[in-house]
């Protein structure tokens, strides 16, 4: 039996607009322009950085191929071609150190209580809760608490205004980084590792020592590097806390410890000072300091960030 | 040999040494609560000092001179709420978009070149955008906008707090959209669905607690960004009340910075100080309501998947 020739036709022109639909031979021009506008969002971030290069390195470029070790060696006067930052990068190299020695042990401990010690309680979650909040205080807050605590209260030890009272309170304020990425890291230690080491009779802190630290040890070493990043990029602590926004008489050498409780500066607060004063040289020398702070940042991130390609990339398990 | 109980004692040496670094440890995780102790401590002595003693008619006046007895804190807030508009304004369309186009779209090589681009945007200092902002972001974006506007506008800083808050909103939103289960987008695909279909109906809604959080964060960020709106936002001394963005304005955090950097031994009225702390006691609870906020959002939407 065969149908009639109209309903015929129509049976088959359906198929066919099934077929073109499933096969999706039309073009989806709204999901191609919704493609296109989130490529362009992460472009545009792409072009925000290269600008933001490209203008600092034309303002700043001819200062460093001029007068590179003047520069480097000079310190904050008020004629632009005479000033350098050699106070600058004291200050913080000093703060590295300062976050070098207190937060990366007080961090990294922290980070192994939470992973491999801390039990269920009320207290843990607490402390873990407060941790999270930290990283997200305002770093001028960390200013009012170094300002009151190390610069007030224990002045008679830091020496009042000093790259001491400095140092300590950019530690703080990456303390909380640091123990969350460390505590990343040993939380991605496989626990395979651990049972066996306590299956041949290791304690609690020899499988940590011999297992579980080496194996987190580049994911630790990542984030203590980011940290430290962020400790020589910070500014706003700095100024509350007092560190030279003018004319700093005294240029003590870059490890004269005698010096350190002294007044100081830092490359970020070099930087504010001169951002702010309007002579035309002070914009190429703040573009100048600008391309060395950023050398010094982005160097320990790019390694930080190698390192951890490398090795996510490594393991297997 | 027989094993005695002194061998399934263990050493105990040994064992003691293992208790002192527990407590080693312990302390070291401890010292984060004597930080937040110490924070709201030393907030709280200067800042009750302030509340005491301060006129509250100057606390809701015409402009924040601190140096002359003008606390008005609302010019602050709307200081700050101004430079965090315009962050958002930035960041919120490129950052969303970025993680949206990085988690859906980009083919693997793309996100292994761009993740650490976008890691290296944070890193950037933030007295760096500040100087960016001065130098390019006024003169070839907001004074082309508005030709009035003076070099150093509460605009032109929300515009430089927003690059800084590009590669926060993009990497926590770029978590949280990775995070909805594969599950999810094969069966959008199996009910025929076009893939920006898939994502904007799909995958977005899912993972749109994570998104949230990520925007609390960067408003919390915005709010407690200083050096770009010192050094770009023009006041130092301080401002009368203004709602126009394109003039020169204070935030909060700028108030502090300015009362701190302006001399050694704070000069002027007798409260100038203790109003730091005041200041940094209000953007302390603002910016600690918003983090527990963004906290509790992302463990619930953590236990979801």
């Amino acid at each position: 039996m065969r149908p009639s020739s109209p309903a015929r036709t129509a049976a088959v022109a359906a198929p066919k607009a099934v077929a073109v639909r499933l096969q999706g031979r039309r073009f989806d021009t709204g999901g191609t322009l919704f493609r296109a506008g989130m490529l362009s969002a992460l472009g545009v971030s792409v072009l925000i950085l290269v600008v933001l290069i490209v203008t600092l390195a034309q303002d700043g470029l001819g200062v460093l191929t001029d007068r590179l070790s003047g520069f480097m060696s000079g310190t904050l006067r008020s004629l632009p071609g005479e000033a350098g930052i050699h106070q600058g990068l004291r200050g913080t190299f000093w703060i590295a150190v300062f976050v070098v020695v207190f937060a990366f042990p007080l961090g990294v401990g922290a980070a192994i209580y939470l992973e491999e010690y801390a039990p269920k309680t009320r207290l843990t979650r607490f402390i873990d809760i407060n941790i999270r909040n930290l990283a997200g205080v305002p770093s001028i807050v960390y200013g009012i608490l170094g300002f009151a605590i190390f610069v007030k209260s224990l002045g008679g030890l830091t020496g009042g205004r000093s790259v001491i009272a400095g140092g300590i309170t950019l530690a703080i304020l990456v303390l909380p980084i640091v123990i969350i990425t460390a505590a990343e890291a040993i939380r991605a230690v496989p626990s395979a590792l651990r049972e066996a080491s306590f299956g041949v009779g290791a304690t609690r802190w020899e499988t940590i020592r011999h297992h579980v630290l080496p194996y987190a040890a580049p994911g630790i070493l990542t984030g203590t590097v980011l940290s430290l990043a962020r400790a020589m990029g910070e500014a706003a602590p700095l100024i509350l806390i007092g560190a030279v926004t003018g004319a700093l008489g005294s240029d003590p050498n870059l490890l004269d410890v005698s010096s350190l409780q002294d007044r100081f500066t830092a490359m970020p607060t070099v930087i504010t000072t001169w951002a702010g004063q309007a002579q035309s040289g002070f914009k190429a020398n703040t573009a100048a300091a600008i391309l060395v702070l950023m050398a010094i940042v982005l160097v320990a991130n790019g390694a930080a960030i190698l390192l951890r390609n490398r090795y996510d990339k490594k393991r297997a398990y | 040999m027989a094993i005695t109980t002194i061998d399934l004692k263990g050493n105990p040496r040994r064992l003691r040494r293992e208790a002192a670094v527990r407590w080693l440890f312990f302390g070291a995780a401890l010292f984060s609560v004597v930080i937040s102790a110490l924070i709201v401590f030393s907030l709280i002595r200067e800042a009750w000092t302030f509340v005491t003693e301060v006129e509250w008619k100057t606390v809701w006046s015409e402009g924040w001179f601190p140096r002359r007895g003008q606390y008005d804190i609302k010019t602050l807030l709307v200081g700050s709420l101004l430079v965090t508009v315009f962050g958002m304004a930035v960041a919120v369309p490129i950052g969303l978009g970025a993680a949206i186009y990085l988690s859906e779209y980009a083919p693997s090589w793309v996100r292994r070149i761009m993740k650490p681009v976008l890691e290296t945007i944070a890193a950037v200092p933030s007295v760096v955008i500040g100087f960016f902002v001065l130098t390019f972001i006024s003169p070839e974006i907001i004074q082309r906008l508005r030709e009035s506007a003076p070099q150093q506008t509460l605009a032109a800083a929300g515009l430089g707090v927003g690059i800084l808050l590009i590669p926060l909103i993009a990497s926590v939103a770029e978590d949280a959209l990775r995070s909805v289960p594969n599950t999810l987008r094969e069966a959008s695909y199996g009910m025929g669905a076009k893939k920006v279909t898939t994502v904007v109906r799909v995958v977005f809604p899912a993972a749109l607690s994570g998104v949230v959080a990520s925007l609390i964060i960067a408003v919390s960020r915005a709010l407690g960004e200083t050096m770009v709106v010192f050094i770009a936002a023009g006041k130092s001394g301080g401002a009368l009340f203004e709602t126009d963005p394109f003039q020169g304005g204070l935030t909060m955090t700028a108030g502090m910075a300015s009362i701190a950097a302006g001399t050694d031994q704070v000069v002027g009225e007798a409260l100038t100080f203790q109003s730091l702390f005041f200041v940094g006691i209000v953007l302390f609870l603002i910016t600690f309501a918003l983090n527990l906020a963004a906290d509790r959002i992302v463990l619930r939407f953590r236990e979801r998947y």
